[in-house]
């Protein structure tokens, strides 16, 4: 038995990366082991936790939930890439530091990328609208108190750098 | 002068890793090497003998390298997993075998262990494996248990590992002669630590030094390797262990060895080359602990004030399949139960039972969460006979602050007394009934009553035993470019310990908190400790640290004072800097690292600086007899007894009339861990217990059917709390009694957010209702059919 092999190109945070992956890898595995991103977390492998949550052209979606054949030329975010070139932490990650909203970090780049995009969208919310940005993703560690804040906070930052 | 950063919120230097993607958890070490994929045949079976297991299939698949069942282990592998925690009254313990032999006792149970090129190749060979299986009735939930009608291990009667009695007066006599009793059976499901990041461990031979390294996500990396060293036949300082970041552990990471921390290792020295095994989120449920399942019966006497004349608890302790971490969690309930309180008489004893399900070990609160639903509903059940405000019953029940150390007259899971340290708890209630608005609720009551809206408060208050012993140690060194090093050996699960720590060692030795590194769960940096547990990591390590960074200090000024030739004690350590107080003479802390290690030969300009051609006086030896070189200090802390913290909780939660939903409209907490070290990390550590509270109190159940099933083995139908569960905004006030056990006054905090929530919902859903609550969790559909009760007699 063997497997048909898939020569994908990712395109992950602005590099262009050249797999050769079965058609079943995930494309969490394949931003993992193949890219060796390990910033992508999997906490669940059913889509629910959303620890794994990149950006693909720009929207939040769960890498475990997807092939890595299917990311062909799509524009990846993983939270490696959300700091400047510089290396500055991006309004949202400093806001995370600012209010205490990670504890383990196991979830943390899920919630990274999911506020990053969010907050694109909706660059003012209300602490309702934080909430449910944040509603389809677990945390183990934190109650979600300081995650909420650190939404309100990261809108803050942004409007500050502006 | 240093700023003090005791005390205060410091950010955590731990994010700038873990913000950037950068931490490295278990299934991150390695990645970009050649490293082999293991996977597990579990059993799908709660109870069989195994007649066969044919793995005749599997090496036919491209990739696979090897495949273990019990027969290919060999001498300490082979036999049954180590009882880590022995206790007299365990007289039927039985542990698992790391693949199990001739009989599976719970479905996930391990059988086969297959390393390939990659996961999905180890799955696809796992799933060729064919096993006969000769089918047992299996044993599921307590009352089955006590049944006995079915035996989980043939060998151990009336399904019974343990009982266990302790008795403080005469409860029974207390009891029969009190003006009123009461009798109560009260039940808590079984539910899981669940961290977002499951079990992992990574190992590496290297057969050019003889030597093992495993990454293991682990709260005790020395408990591994003592274990993996055991079993693989090495000696001890073959082995090291080194635990990563670790994405959350809440208990379920100090059990050890789990059978792929001790398979992982052996494929790979067998195989050459270094073997992965990662938990997924499936076999984190069906083959990682569990814990909370019990069953009790109260019997109470008490006067007209509602004092407790006499306690009689029985309670039935649902342990699995096997009890690898002894009675830790029951003994914790029966003692623990006490909280705050006094009863005059007491008297507790406990079944341990072996079921046919995952097994049991500790949970975040390790059986405190039931003892506190025990307790504190016999409190509001006295409250409510008595017709009094459930405060004043618990007030009448305290123990006052002069009655410090008090010692309860029972035995704590550490073999000790059980005797509390300090605390104070009467002023505890009065701040929590004043956060939560407590003699306000009635007026809440009747105004939301108006809007015909039901809503309902509850308190509960509870004591824990944090800080457990034997030790912790800590090595603190100072380098010559004046960075200090400072090793413990327990580990880190997102407590900030990089953090709290070296906020201890900044303030001890007067360096700059930037300048600090603390490693923690690694055993080459410090192969003597135990492990994270029972909250007690702040106090252990934390007051170990302390004392290796004063002798470290201590070296640092008898050095100084010699090179600067003043008296030490007109020295002082500013911002790395040891200085004569009040003049310019002065040296950096990398100099006096510097002078401490006579050095023959320079690598580097300090190094120059430090050839035994240099330093110290001619007429004597280079390192004094009582001295040894550098620069560093070591230390370990080992407390007599645990310190108890304490703390209560009150709720408010709104109940829908029509169709039972519960809504939480206010959350206080009131907290005494003595002193905080970080106020934020201390906080952030309440936040998280009590949205794990929340899930334990209203959401999160193991639902086994009858075969053995675990049915809802996934994060679709365990319901673990997103943000829409936990409360908005969570109130909370501190107390600081410090403790007089440590020289830094402090108790541990990791645990106590999670312990009163049982108890607190359970009351306050009690009184929006008007049902009597006895059973915890709680969903709106168990609310609902209550209230048809009550209807319908």
């Amino acid at each position: 038995m063997t497997e048909e092999i898939h020569d994908v190109r990712l395109q992950v945070n602005g590099a262009s990366h050249s797999v050769q992956v079965p058609a079943r890898r995930l494309l969490s595995d394949a931003l993992r082991h193949d890219c060796g991103l390990t910033g992508t977390h999997v906490g669940c492998e059913h889509g629910v936790c959303g620890s794994c949550t990149v950006l693909l052209d720009g929207r939040p979606v769960r890498s475990c939930l997807m092939f890595a054949v299917s990311a062909q030329d799509a524009d990846i975010t993983t939270v490696e890439g959300l700091a400047d070139e510089d290396d500055v932490l991006s309004p949202v990650q400093q806001a995370f530091s600012d209010c205490h909203g990670l504890q383990c970090g196991f979830c943390t780049p899920g919630f990274l990328t999911t506020i990053t995009a969010g907050l694109r969208d909706n660059p003012d919310p209300t602490e309702d609208e934080a909430r449910d940005m944040i509603a389809g993703n677990l945390c183990r560690c934190t109650g979600y108190q300081n995650i909420v804040s650190s939404v309100l906070r990261a809108a803050e930052i942004t409007r500050e750098r502006a | 002068m240093t700023t003090k950063l005791f005390g205060t919120k410091v950010p955590r230097v731990e994010d700038q890793r873990f913000l950037r993607g950068r931490g490295r958890y278990a299934d991150d070490v390695l990645v970009g090497q050649r490293v082999l994929h293991a996977a597990v045949l579990r059993s799908p079976h709660a109870h069989a003998r195994i007649l066969d297991i044919d793995v005749s299939g599997v090496l036919d698949v491209e990739g696979v390298h090897a495949v273990w069942t019990h027969e290919d282990l060999a001498g300490p592998m082979a036999e049954p997993l180590p009882l880590l925690i022995p206790h007299p009254a365990l007289v039927h313990g039985r542990t698992q075998f790391a693949l199990a032999k001739d009989e599976v006792n719970y479905v996930g149970e391990a059988i086969a262990f297959v390393v390939a090129e990659d996961r999905y190749v180890a799955e696809d060979a796992v799933g060729r494996i064919r096993v006969d299986y000769d089918y047992l009735p299996p044993v599921v939930g307590i009352p089955a248990a006590r049944a006995a009608t079915a035996l989980v291990h043939e060998d151990v009667p009336g399904n019974i590992g343990a009982r266990l009695e302790q008795e403080n007066g005469d409860a029974h006599a207390a009891i029969a002669s009190a003006p009123h009793t009461l009798s109560l059976d009260l039940t808590v499901e079984r539910s899981a630590c669940q961290p977002l990041e499951g079990r992992g461990t990574v190992a590496r031979w290297d057969p050019d030094i003889d030597r093992m390294t495993v990454w293991t996500s682990t709260q005790t990396s020395t408990g591994v390797r003592g274990c993996v060293a055991v079993k693989l036949g090495l000696d001890l300082g073959q082995v090291d262990v080194i635990t990563p970041d670790v994405g959350g552990g809440f208990g379920v990471k100090i059990n050890h060895p789990w059978p792929e921390e001790l398979l992982v290792p052996m494929a790979a020295r067998a195989l050459g080359v270094p073997v992965k095994y990662t938990e997924d989120r499936r076999e984190h449920f069906i083959s990682s602990a569990h814990e909370r399942g019990q069953v009790h019966h109260v019997e109470v006497g008490y006067d007209d004030e509602g004092r407790i004349l006499g306690l009689d608890v029985e309670f039935w302790h649902d342990h699995g399949a096997y009890s690898p971490y002894g009675l830790i969690v029951p003994i914790i309930t029966s003692t623990q139960l006490l909280g705050p309180y006094k009863p005059a008489n007491y008297r507790v004893v406990f079944e341990s039972l072996f079921t046919n399900t995952v097994m049991v070990t500790p949970y975040r609160g390790a059986g405190r969460p039931q003892g506190c639903f025990v307790m504190e509903r016999t409190m509001d059940a006295i409250a409510a006979a008595l017709g009094k405000d459930r405060t004043e019953v618990r007030s009448a029940n305290f123990i006052q602050p002069d009655e410090f150390p008090f010692d309860q007259g029972l035995i704590f899971q550490d073999g000790r007394e059980l005797e509390y340290d300090s605390g104070d708890y009467p002023a505890l209630l009065e701040k929590l009934k004043t956060l939560v608005g407590w003699d306000e609720f009635p007026a809440f009551r009747e105004e939301m009553a108006a809007q015909g809206r039901r809503v309902g408060i509850g308190l509960a208050c509870y004591v824990e035993g944090t800080g457990v012993g034997p030790y912790e140690g800590a090595h603190v060194h100072i380098e010559t470019s004046g960075k200090v090093k400072v090793a413990t050996g327990l580990t880190t699960q997102g407590q900030g310990h990089q953090t709290a720590f070296a906020q201890i060692v900044a303030d001890a030795l007067g360096v700059p908190f930037d300048r600090v590194e603390v490693v923690t769960g690694d055993t080459r940096r410090m192969p003597y400790a135990v492990g994270t547990f029972a909250s007690r990591a702040a106090v252990m390590s934390g007051s170990a640290i302390h004392l290796a960074a004063l002798r470290a200090r201590e070296k640092v000024l008898r050095i100084a004072a010699d090179a600067l030739e003043a008296d030490e004690a007109d020295l002082e350590i500013v911002d790395g800097v040891v200085r004569v107080k009040g003049t310019e003479s002065q040296l950096d802390l990398g100099t006096v690292a510097v002078i401490s290690n006579p050095l023959r030969y320079a690598f580097d300009e300090a190094s120059k600086a430090a050839t035994q051609f240099s330093v110290g006086d001619p007429g004597k030896p280079p390192v004094a007899e009582d001295d040894e070189p550098g620069l560093e200090g070591k230390d370990f802390y080992s407390p007599e007894r645990s310190t108890f913290a304490s703390g209560m909780h009150a709720v408010i939660v709104e109940t829908d009339p029509e169709t039972a939903e519960i809504t939480i409209l206010k959350y206080a907490v009131v907290h005494d861990c003595g002193h905080l070290i970080n106020p934020m990390i201390v906080e952030g550590q309440i936040h998280g217990g009590v949205a794990q509270g929340v899930g334990g109190a209203l959401y999160e159940r193991m639902v086994y059917d009858e075969s053995g099933q675990l049915l809802n083995a996934s994060f679709m139908d365990f319901l673990m709390p997103y943000v829409t569960e936990v409360p908005r905004g969570i109130d909370i006030d501190h107390l600081e009694t410090p403790s007089p056990l440590n020289p830094l006054g402090i108790k541990g905090a990791g645990e106590a957010g999670v312990i009163p929530s049982a108890a607190v919902f359970a009351a306050a859903i009690e009184d929006a209702e008007g049902i009597t609550i006895t059973a915890m969790p709680i969903s709106p559909s168990e609310l609902f059919a209550l209230r048809g009760q009550k209807e319908t007699p």
